[in-house]
């Protein structure tokens, strides 16, 4: 049964695909027939939803490499597909469209570093880490090093890590549950978690894989539809990714003429932001340069450490598969990712240009507060127009937004139907439900796997590891849906905080690692208590105790205070005491070199 | 033992030639391009100012095609070093 599927996959996949565009197709019917907007909500979430929980359900399994690794079969394609949908946050799908509109040139900082860090995953960890053949992150670290506390400390970093990211993870899904099914947002908390937990609970890693395959084909549909769709409606053709270059200049036109930047807003709205920065103003001077770099060098090395996406290379049935796995990753998100700057790019031709029938600005206050878009998203707070000068036109320093309303509300600002906007939702929930099972699963499995199997007791029976892995599971569940229901973070600062605490801790312990045979015990745990403690500390002064950011570094960059203290005491350390001994070094040797056994046994 | 000794010094040499390599294209794409970015922006490709292509699309597309590349050279120096994993059709 377990072959059959994956020598299936083409066609299992295959049909899926044909199945939901049918149920695209479906809903559009509905929607002509007059079922209301909210029915086709509540189906497009429900449908898709029911769909991960019965491939969750049916992965369920009782082995456990099934569980820590899908049994080490998945063909790299898919592997890449799961690695897209894992890595694609909530943030990614919702959030990055409107950075780029807000934040402009400034802000594709992102992108570029969202996408090269995984140029660093190809060559310097991937294919190492999968010859390892360890289970989870910390396992390479404490079987590399040697020593309880070592991996103690890897675990330590990862859990911070990752809990900051999957809090935003559940509080993205509990927004959309909370919109899609009208219900309060604390309720919604709760229900994405369920969500979430059918997926991973009876299944792990293997269960996560195959509902991550199924929910990185939603989410990439439901990204690239209403773009192509909105393109086509204004002209640019059906690859607006390649044909919005016009649209860019015609733009900046439009800036310089809505005299962005020029005007600031006088009032200000909880959460909502006007429109300050110009798309395409790239800083000139060497402060700007040198803080679009450092955006980019922390998010690449975040990339490269992150527990969840990394151990995605450990589930391919060899090195050679976990290399080229990496290119068919970062093309399946190169996908999503081109297209973002080609959404904020439509969004705002849509709203500036006096010519086309969706222009607001320049026009009469009454005339936009009567549009229906404008209504319903004013009426949810994501949304504020007022006429700050009292002169009853729409200047651009009057018209208030959030940042996610751009790939949420674009559907119905661009006039397209509203099985659109259900599409969206559905494709946001994918995003935010998949990245929350990579993440959930890494922490888990740290916990369960090096913690409580490796450091607590290491006579365990199978059985009762897996049993206490899924009870971890549902606990570390439950604290994130606590904290993502207090609300205390917004979603963008959390999510880079994240790559931040994670490179500044695990980055260079684990390329070192790997790369320099000289690197022992002492040095990574130098390297990783010394990033780690140093970024938070330069964290907590810049970002809590108002202290004044040193050569720009903010608090979305601290990686670059935690990796080279990191760097410097993981180097100093080592080469002050002993180096490692042969055995050690042999394992060095033997990661380094992809045929063979792994270094760790294939079941452990 | 000396001589799979040395045909492993060998293929690790060729190996971290090859990811030297891998990082220099991907440091100029990351950080190189992006420095320069308005100047950049004079030169119109495909319609776009080339500044805002570069961190738009033409860095990211850079990176897509170097880990294809990457991943088939590294296949290559495995094969020949005589250490690549036996022959599979999971891929």
């Amino acid at each position: 049964m377990k072959g059959d599927f994956i020598q299936n996959l083409g066609k299992i996949y295959g049909l899926y695909t044909g199945g939901f565009l049918l149920f695209i197709i479906l809903m559009a019917i509905l929607e002509q027939a007059g079922v209301s907007a909210d029915t086709i909500g509540y189906l497009f979430v429900g449908f898709t939803i029911g769909i991960y929980a019965l491939i969750g359900v049916l992965s369920r399994t009782m082995a456990t490499d099934q569980y820590y690794v899908a049994g080490r079969q998945v063909p790299a394609l898919y592997n890449g597909m799961a690695t897209a949908a894992d890595w694609m946050s909530g943030a990614s799908f919702v959030a990055m469209a409107g950075g780029i509109y807000f934040g402009g040139y400034g802000y594709m900082a992102f992108l570029v570093g969202w996408t090269g860090g995984y140029v660093l995953v190809a060559s310097l960890m991937a294919p190492y880490l999968r010859k390892f053949g360890c289970y989870t992150v910390p396992d390479f670290i404490g079987t590399r090093y040697g020593g309880n506390f070592t991996r103690l400390c890897a675990v330590i970093v990862l859990v911070v890590a990752s809990f900051t990211y999957v809090t935003a993870q559940i509080n993205a899904t509990g927004t959309v549950a909370a919109r899609a099914l009208q219900i309060p947002f604390e309720v919604g908390v709760w229900f994405g978690l369920a969500g979430i937990l059918v997926c991973s609970m009876l299944g792990g890693m293997r269960a996560v894989t195959w509902t991550q395959v199924a929910q990185y084909i939603v989410l990439i549909i439901a990204y690239i539809i209403p773009v192509v769709w909105m393109s086509n409606k204004s002209g640019f053709g059906l690859i607006p990714q390649l044909a919005y270059g016009d649209a860019v200049q015609r733009v900046q036109e439009l800036e310089a003429l809505h005299q962005v930047g020029v005007l600031k807003p006088t009032e200000a709205f909880a959460g909502l932001k006007a429109l300050t920065v110009p798309i395409n103003a790239p800083g000139e001077t060497f402060i700007e340069k040198w803080k679009f770099a450092t955006l980019v060098l922390c998010m690449m090395c975040g990339t490269a450490s992150l527990p969840h996406v990394l151990m995605r290379y450990f589930t391919t049935p060899s090195v050679r598969a976990a290399r080229i796995s990496v290119g068919w990753s970062i093309l399946f998100i190169f996908l999503l990712y081109f297209t973002a700057p080609a959404l904020a790019t439509f969004t705002k031709l849509s709203l500036l240009d006096p010519n086309l029938a969706t222009g607001i600005i320049g026009k009469s206050i009454a005339d936009v507060n009567a549009l229906e878009w404008v209504q319903k998203w004013t009426a949810v707070n994501f949304l504020a127009v007022s006429d700050s000068n009292g002169d009853g036109i729409l200047q651009i320093n009057e018209f208030f937004m959030r940042t996610g309303i751009v790939v949420l509300a674009t559907p119905e600002i661009a006039g397209l139907p509203y099985v659109i906007s259900g599409l969206v939702a559905a494709g946001g929930m994918a995003a935010a439900m998949s990245t929350a099972d990579g993440l959930l699963l890494a922490i888990a499995n740290a916990l369960s796997h090096d913690l409580y199997y490796k450091i607590i007791d290491p006579n365990a029976e199978t059985k009762t590891r897996l049993i206490a892995a899924r009870i971890l599971l549902l606990a570390v569940g439950a604290a994130g849906a606590f904290v993502a229901s207090l609300k205390l973070t917004s979603i963008l600062g959390a999510v880079a905080w994240a790559f931040d605490f994670a490179c500044s801790g695990l980055f260079f312990p684990l390329v070192l690692g790997i790369w320099w045979k000289r690197a022992n015990r002492q040095g990574a745990i130098a390297g990783m208590i010394g990033g780690f403690l140093s970024g938070t500390a330069y964290l907590y002064y810049v970002h809590f105790a108002g202290g004044e950011p040193w050569m720009g570094i903010d608090h979305l960059r601290f990686g670059m205070i935690g990796m080279p203290v990191s760097l410097v005491c993981m180097i100093v350390v080592s080469l002050m005491t002993e180096e490692p001994d042969e055995e050690t070094q042999r394992m060095v040797d033997a990661v380094r070199t992809p045929r063979g056994e792994t270094v760790l046994a294939s079941s452990h | 033992m000396a001589q799979a000794d040395s045909n492993h010094e060998a293929h690790w040499q060729r190996t971290k030639s090859l990811t030297i390599l891998v990082l220099i294209i991907w440091f100029i794409f990351a950080f190189g391009v992006h420095w320069f970015a308005p100047q950049l922006n004079s030169i119109s490709i495909l319609g776009f100012p080339l500044g805002f292509y570069m961190a738009g699309q033409g860095s990211l597309f850079a990176f897509v095609v170097i880990i294809f590349w990457f991943a088939r050279a590294q296949n290559r120096i495995d094969e020949e070093f005589g250490v690549a994993e036996e022959e599979n059709e999971d891929e």
